[in-house]
């Protein structure tokens, strides 16, 4: 079995990642009944012997010691990651595992990337060789990060070059929370620009993620809890966004319902690769399925149900509307509607009681509804895992590569472009050492090509399927 | 004789476990009408082709079990060990921690040569611990990485290691809607490998057995393990013992009919350019339903005869009493046949020595260049196979994997002239040039069974 490890980086990717550990240590604990530590905790925990204190040797076998978590937690503020240092989940993190400064990056992606990342590179590598010699077969790293801001942006995609320089076989998933319109930081175009370029090189595959979205489905669940009509059958720790049953007792922080959102999907990920299943679906069969073109690795990504009815009694007709609601708009984790553009690639990892009929019977109804790439009119990529998640008893991730994530890229350039014709805060930027203009014409110029990359696919939509003229063999 | 059995990938293993699985189960089953006698020798005979006997008295399978990731090969062993009845051996297994990641080029060129030696010290254990080797029968999926990739690159070891033995490789083709979106690529590199180091593939198709399920057995969430099931019941009613048509007795072992015997893979495959085969098998029902079910031997035939023909929707797979008065239609050509190079038919059950098979050797169902006695063979036991009471089981090579062939080697090579995803191969080692020698060799394949 392989590990991966979890980098978070910033404010943004801390307070997710402290969602996912938290969320992981539930899920694992409602399936490993009897304590034994198993491959399918040693892909994000080492199991510790703490009675000599914090760096006591692992256990690779037998019961549970101590659990820590194969993450890496930078912040060059220290706000956060000491708020978490000091919370329920403390005895998680090896005091290690942290890269902290003081004063920040100003919401400035170079700040981040270049001074931070300049001062802080062999402290990182150093401390990313050890996480990595803790593990066995090390598969992937996970970046969790934020795009509009200074530290998770700029160092964050610091750290991912330095991954790909570093550990150029282990593959890099890339969740990223992307400015929705109304940010208030100003600057949040150049940041989320830069970092769009090392995305663009650096990464496998990247998750992008809106607020806005996530913000739109909390609201949806919270109606439906008040509304009266389902609220007393829902079962609590169903909730894509609940964190009951897990660690943290503190009351809900804002942003803790929609981070719960971005860890589920990071546990149905990888839940595949963890859990049995009578259809396994890896990381890297996720990137070499879903990834047609290396620039083309945006995948868009929708869990549901977003809840469970506490009765017990699943009809079928419940199922199918688990796989309608995967490609409706509400379900997006960005504001996309991926029906009405083109699929290059979809995939779709089940948890839970369901068999590859379900799964067949639901490709087929839908299928005339969406529209595919001429070269992939078939092409579905399945997976299917045995066990659900907490509170379900069957969940679906669907992860397309599809043409919608273009309106999301086009605004992003749209607002970058605002700014940068009147040089707005351009000086906050080019001061610092290393930085000059040519990188945000680097960067916009990379953001426009893979537009346009986009924009060629879709010309090809709802044209003539025309067939590629086979080999013709002497007979 | 023995074979050794190789199970490879996710596929391979789950089918490899339910393969045995069936074999034991149908031997230690009820034997139907036949002698005590007979029985015996069959149970010996399945015994020594597919286990080994141990002193700890549950016989061990001849398996080599190969994955590149540990879950299912762990549950395969688990799962054998409290059957009670049959296990696979302690150290028969081979995985690695990190799968192929559906990639036919890191399976065929990196774990392939990396792991060879360790793959082949297994197998070739295996083959040691056989009174008589036989043969190799591989098991794997084409559209993924380690079955497809690393068993293609095996079947070419096993080649090299043994030049002298059978090797049979049992392919499974995926729903044609996608279980892998580079599901095609993967088995036009598959097939072409193959064609040039095996000497046959006998070729189970998901959509096919799916609809088994689905229509015969009324299955209604079906479950990879369904499938499973029947391709494994499916492979045990052409593995298991039957005599050939001179023989006597069972326990005459070489007159044993065998599908990896030299003899019978040379009828079935006479020219290398045809190496494909099919398998039907009838009849297929529910369990539950089989004590209320009475079949009779033209009626059965009828069906398998218009079953060779052609797989599609029209066609009633119901198994229903024949009608007074009627008879075994002697020519077919209305019926479109798919035209055939080889049939080899098995019956097992009640009154076996007395069907008529004047049909099967219909010249029209034939290739010209061939004489239907020596294309057509016939195997009969009167033991029965896993409970029913009379079965016919139907190997094939002829046009009726044609159309799916084609359809593969079509979206594979519309993904080819887009360029989609050859990045994912060529970063193994796989270039644009293994791909257009691997569909040049299958558009011949195309062709000539076509023009057959």
């Amino acid at each position: 079995m392989t590990q991966s490890v979890v980098v978070q980086v910033g404010q943004c990717g801390n307070q997710v990642g402290c969602r996912f550990w938290d969320l992981a240590l539930r899920e694992h604990a409602a399936v490993n009944k009897k304590g034994i530590y198993d491959e399918a905790l040693s892909s994000f925990f080492r199991n510790v012997d703490t009675r000599s204190g914090d760096t006591g040797p692992d256990i690779y076998r037998g019961k549970i010691c101590s659990l820590k978590a194969r993450a890496l937690l930078i912040d060059m503020e220290e706000g956060v990651v000491n708020e978490i240092l000091q919370g329920p989940l403390r005895d998680v993190f090896d005091s290690k595992q942290l890269i902290t400064d003081v004063s920040g990056s100003g919401n400035n992606w170079a700040v981040g990337h270049k001074i931070y990342g300049c001062q802080y590179r062999e402290n990182i590598v150093e401390k990313l060789r050890k996480t990595a010699e803790h593990c066995d077969c090390l598969q992937c790293f996970f970046i969790i990060h934020s795009m509009g801001g200074g530290t998770g942006s700029g160092l964050g995609t610091f750290v991912l070059n330095l991954l790909e320089e570093e550990f150029p076989e282990v593959y890099r998933f890339v969740t990223s929370v992307y400015p929705s319109g109304e940010d208030d930081v100003i600057t949040s175009p150049y940041n989320s620009v830069l970092a769009m370029k090392e995305l663009n090189e650096h990464a496998d595959c990247v998750l992008p993620i809106e607020n806005e979205s996530l913000f739109e489905i909390v609201n949806k669940i919270h109606q439906m809890i008040n509304s009266g009509k389902l609220g007393s059958t829902v079962k609590q720790n169903s909730l894509v966004t609940s964190s009951a049953g897990s660690a943290k007792t503190l009351p809900e922080k804002p942003f803790d319902a929609m981070n719960n959102i971005v860890a589920n999907l990071l546990l149905n990920l990888t839940s595949s690769a963890r859990f049995e299943g009578s259809l396994n679906m890896d990381l890297n069969e996720i990137s070499m399925n879903l990834v047609p073109f290396p620039r083309l690795h945006y995948l868009v990504s929708s869990l549901t149900p977003l809840y469970t009815l506490a009765d017990v009694n699943v009809p079928s007709r419940r199922l199918d509307q688990m796989f309608s609601d995967a490609f409706s708009r509400d379900h997006q984790l960005i504001r996309a509607d991926p029906k009405h553009s083109l699929y290059l690639a979809c995939a779709l990892l089940v948890r839970g009681n369901v068999q590859v009929s379900d799964l067949r019977r639901n490709i087929e109804r839908l299928k005339p509804s969406l529209h595919f790439v001429s070269w992939n009119q078939e092409g579905w990529k399945t997976g299917l895992c045995s066990v659900p998640p907490v509170g379900h008893s069957h969940s679906l991730l669907a992860l397309a590569n599809n043409t919608c994530v273009k309106p999301t890229f086009i605004e992003l350039k749209d607002r970058f472009m605002k700014l940068y014709k009147k040089k707005a805060h351009l000086h906050h930027y080019l001061q610092i050492d290393g930085m000059e203009q040519s990188c945000f014409s680097e960067a916009v110029s990379s953001l426009s090509d893979l537009i346009e990359e986009y924009n060629e696919l879709d010309a090809t939509k709802g044209g003539p399927r025309i067939d590629a003229s086979r080999l013709k063999i002497a007979v | 004789m023995s074979i050794v059995t190789v199970q490879l990938g996710q596929c391979g293993n789950q089918i490899g476990h339910e393969l045995f699985s069936a074999l034991c189960r149908d031997s230690r089953g009820t034997h139907g009408l036949c002698s005590n006698n007979e029985n015996q020798s069959y149970q010996d005979s399945c015994k020594e082709r597919f286990f080994c006997e141990e002193e700890s008295a549950v016989p061990a399978a001849r398996a080599v079990l190969v994955d590149m990731e540990p879950k299912v090969i762990s549950q395969a062993l688990s799962m054998a060990a409290s059957s009670g009845h049959w296990r696979y051996s302690s150290h028969s297994h081979f995985c690695q921690k990190q799968g192929s990641g559906n990639n036919w080029a890191n399976g065929y060129c990196v774990h392939g040569p990396r792991h060879k030696e360790a793959i082949m010290e297994l197998v070739q254990r295996e083959a040691e611990r056989c009174d008589r080797l036989g043969g190799f029968l591989t098991i794997m999926s084409m559209a993924g990485g380690t079955g497809s990739g690393l068993g293609a690159f095996v079947t070419q070891c096993l080649r090299d290691a043994f030049p002298t033995s059978f090797i049979l490789n049992h392919v499974i083709w995926p729903y044609g809607t996608g279980e892998v979106i580079v599901q095609n690529y993967n088995s036009v590199l598959t097939l072409s490998h193959l064609y040039h180091s095996s000497d046959a593939l006998l070729v189970h198709e998901n959509d096919v057995i799916h609809k088994i399920c689905a229509q015969l057995l009324n299955i209604k969430q079906i479950s990879f393990r369904d499938v499973n099931q029947v391709i494994a019941h499916q492979l045990g009613s052409v593995f298991q013992p039957a005599h050939l048509p001179c023989a006597v007795s069972l326990s005459d072992m070489s007159s044993c009919g065998f599908l990896l015997s030299g003899d019978l893979l040379e009828s079935l495959v006479p020219h290398p350019e045809f190496r494909m085969l099919g398998l039907r098998n009838i009849p297929q029902m529910a369990e539950s339903s089989l004590p209320y079910s009475t079949f009779s031997w033209p009626g059965l035939l009828r069906q398998m005869l218009i079953a060779n023909a052609q797989m599609e929707e029209g066609i009633d797979w119901q198994v229903r009493p024949p009608q007074a008065g009627s008879c075994i239609p002697c020519t077919n050509k209305a019926l479109h046949f798919n035209t055939s190079i080889a049939n080899l038919l098995i019956l097992r059950g009640k009154d076996v020595h007395s069907v008529e098979l004047g049909s099967f050797q219909d010249p029209s169902l034939y290739t010209s260049w061939l004489n239907p006695q020596d294309a057509f063979t016939a195997w009969k036991t009167p033991r029965a196979f896993n409970k029913y009471e009379k079965s016919a089981a139907l190997v094939s090579n002829s046009q009726f994997l044609l159309k799916p062939l084609d359809s593969i080697v079509g979206k594979a090579w519309n993904m080819f002239a887009s360029k989609a995803y050859l990045h994912q191969y060529t970063k193994f080692g796989i270039q644009e040039e293994d791909f257009l020698d691997c569909f040049t060799t299958l558009e011949q394949v195309i062709s000539s069974y076509t023009n057959l």
